[in-house]
């Protein structure tokens, strides 16, 4: 048992000033509003928590780990959404699904009414909350019909930083936003390392070779490979920057995901007798060849 | 889980000016969310899915009030954090209602 | 570790009987493991899909009826050709038979952006119903995570088979309690009063996201008359999706999600309240 008798400046941790992965999930949707534009939607004192965590003994969080700012970015609404990769690991349950759909569905809405209004998803997450399994599950099918919709009338820049990563369902939303910004830290796949080694072993993925993990899922593989659309350092300027040059850019003229005959001829053209080199593949599906 | 309830006589009224939320309810931490009441006392109310350290819970809030006394309503949602870390976020949360 | 008792025949087995062919694509790009039929449904001509184990698929990591890359891309081809070769009057209704135990888990899955393939499967799914095909999806086996969010999660309407094999989740039974620590039978007592963990398609219809939940005579060998049932259902589902909205809200706005989905319509209550308040 400590006694603390510090000024309270000090029992502050320093922190690297420009680092955007040491932030928490709510610092980091903060980092893009417009001055005094923002206000946060259905925040911890609305309490709407998960119904499902105490019965199992797993301590809720008071915005069930999902952070919803409407606010401006460079004069235009946005609503940015942030998971908070420290409570379960990011993982979507039924509340923090309902207000990323929620959102989105509003934002679609007041684009109808002609309010252009974007979208920003700070993706840093597991997947599906295991302790939520079928809602979660539910929420990811749901988001993705909402994020389809409004994608076709405005902007969603989605962005994953590290250290959770994307994985799971919401690897899927990632790869259906109209653009995918990546760190070098962040990673990005629909199975993590351990789930491959622990149905097929470990010559098929060994889940401790850091090496490999990132040639795969890291960021500079998928930017390489056409998977992300920017990559950035570890920096809230860089990282600002680089999301709102993308919403300006506004509704791409290609998805990704609606180019089915480039992605089937590719999977055709890969030898399956082994595995793949990553590094290969920034050849064969070098960025440049993908929009 | 187990919740736990503390009283605490509050001296004064009005020093938290405004509610204030900290933390993380990850692995070792735990978020507080501060409220000023217009009431002689302040209320907390710990969820903790670390049950039996009660003792633990009061020592630490005793050592809080004794600096901080006005009229608040604190929630905590815990994961299993240390004195030290509770104590931290206790004091962030008192300077940001500040 | 997956079994290598049974692999399941079902999926194949409802495929022909409802679609009254074999579903070998006569496109030499298509993987085995995806069958695609038009076949007609209650006056319309409806396509159907189904993937299915292939021993013999080019990845080694898709044989055991997995999604994965060729599967995911070839639904949204076939997908595609439905939408595309739309010429007028009702849109052709797009039938997904599901029986997948998951997603492929490989390392070439996940080089080869198997992400990806899964997206482009689920907007091609969710395309053709936002454009108004309707969108059924049977459950007669196993409709288990990345898999079913590829083929099924984007429907219209979600029908099942009330049968113990017949399995909606987010992760099998044994691979969750290893990574939630737990015993497979702790799991199952949590599963009583907590809804969504359950593995019992009964409890799962309590959600509020099925259409309608089926009784047949034997789920895995089709018989006459459960295939006129099955039949009728799907027509009716396919004309409840042309009457309603093309988005998924019928899921949350349902009778049964009144009472199990409570969080998630407080929160959109909530949200929609809170958002148009003056910044």
């Amino acid at each position: 048992m400590t006694t603390s008798t510090e000024p309270l400046s000090s029992v502050h941790m320093p922190k690297r000033r420009d680092s955007f992965i040491e932030l928490n999930g709510r610092e980091r949707a903060l980092v893009f509003c417009d001055l005094d534009s923002w206000r946060e939607l259905l925040g911890p004192f609305d309490r709407l928590e998960s119904p499902w965590l105490l019965p199992q003994n797993v301590t809720p969080q008071a915005d069930d780990g999902c952070i919803v700012i409407k606010g401006k970015i460079d004069g235009v609404s946005t609503v940015v959404v942030s998971m908070e990769p420290a409570f379960q690991g990011g993982s979507l349950g039924e509340v923090s699904g309902a207000k990323i759909c929620a959102a989105l569905d509003l934002a679609c809405r007041d684009n109808e009414n002609g309010i252009q209004t974007n979208a920003v998803l700070l993706l840093e997450t597991g997947g599906v909350r295991l302790t939520e399994a079928n809602l979660g599950l539910a929420a990811v099918a749901e988001i993705i019909s909402s994020l389809l919709s409004l994608r076709q009338l405005a902007p969603i820049v989605c962005l994953t930083a590290g250290t959770v990563g994307c994985f799971g369902g919401m690897s899927l939303v990632a790869a259906l936003s109209s653009y995918m910004v990546m760190t070098v830290e962040g990673r990005l796949g629909l199975n993590g390392p351990e789930v491959i080694e622990q149905e097929h072993g470990v010559e098929e993925f060994d889940s401790k070779d850091r090496a490999l993990i990132w040639a795969i899922d890291g960021g500079e593989q998928r930017y390489a490979t056409g998977l992300a659309d920017a990559l950035v350092q570890d920096d809230v300027g860089e990282i600002r920057q680089a999301v709102r040059g993308l919403l300006k850019a506004g509704v791409p003229s290609v998805y990704r995901s609606a180019q089915v005959d480039l992605y089937r001829k590719r999977i055709a053209a890969l030898d399956t007798a082994q595995q793949f080199n990553p590094e290969d593949l920034r050849k064969t599906w070098h960025r440049e060849n993908t929009k | 889980m187990e919740t736990l309830e503390f009283k605490f006589s509050a001296k004064k009224k009005g020093t938290a000016k405004k509610r204030a939320h900290v933390g993380v309810v990850g692995s070792g931490d735990l978020e507080v969310l501060l409220e000023p009441l217009d009431t002689a006392d302040a209320q907390v109310r710990i969820r903790t899915s670390v049950p039996g350290f009660s003792q633990q819970w009061q020592a630490v809030l005793d050592r809080f009030f004794m600096k901080y006394d006005g009229a608040v309503a604190i929630e905590i949602n815990d994961a299993g954090a240390t004195p030290g870390v509770v104590a931290l976020r206790l004091a962030q949360a008192a300077e940001a209602s500040e | 570790m997956s079994t290598d008792s049974n692999l399941s025949t079902r999926g194949r087995l409802w495929f022909e009987a409802l679609a009254g062919q074999s579903g070998k694509s006569s496109d030499a790009r298509d993987p085995d493991s995806v069958l695609v039929a038009d076949a007609p449904l209650g006056g319309a001509q409806a396509r159907f899909l189904c993937v299915v184990p292939d021993a013999q698929a080019r990845f080694p990591r898709a044989r055991e009826g997995e999604v994965g890359l060729e599967e995911a891309y070839a639904l949204a081809t076939h997908v595609r050709e439905v939408i595309d070769s739309h010429k007028s009057g009702d849109r052709r209704p797009i039938i997904a038979i599901v029986d997948v135990k998951s997603q492929a888990y490989g390392r070439r899955e996940e080089t080869a952006a198997i992400h990806l393939a899964a997206a482009v499967a689920a907007d091609a799914y969710a395309s053709a119903r936002m454009l108004g095909h309707p969108v059924i999806a049977l459950v007669v086996g196993q409709a288990l995570s990345g898999a079913f969010l590829t083929h099924g999660y984007q429907a219209n309407r979600i029908l099942a088979f009330d049968d113990p094999g017949v399995i909606i989740h987010a992760m099998h039974k044994e691979a969750a309690a290893r990574v939630t620590r737990r015993t497979v039978a702790e799991l199952d007592k949590l599963a009583e009063t907590i809804v969504p963990l359950s593995y019992d398609i009964k409890d799962y219809a309590k959600l509020g996201i099925l259409y309608d939940l089926l009784k047949v005579t034997d789920a895995d060998k089709p018989q006459p008359a459960d295939l006129e049932l099955v039949k009728a259902r799907i027509s009716a589902a396919v004309d409840d999706a042309r009457r309603g909205p093309k988005d998924l809200s019928c899921r949350w706005l349902s009778a049964a999600a009144a009472t199990t989905r409570q969080a998630t319509l407080k929160t959109r209550e909530a949200m929609f309240s809170q958002w148009s308040q003056s910044n």
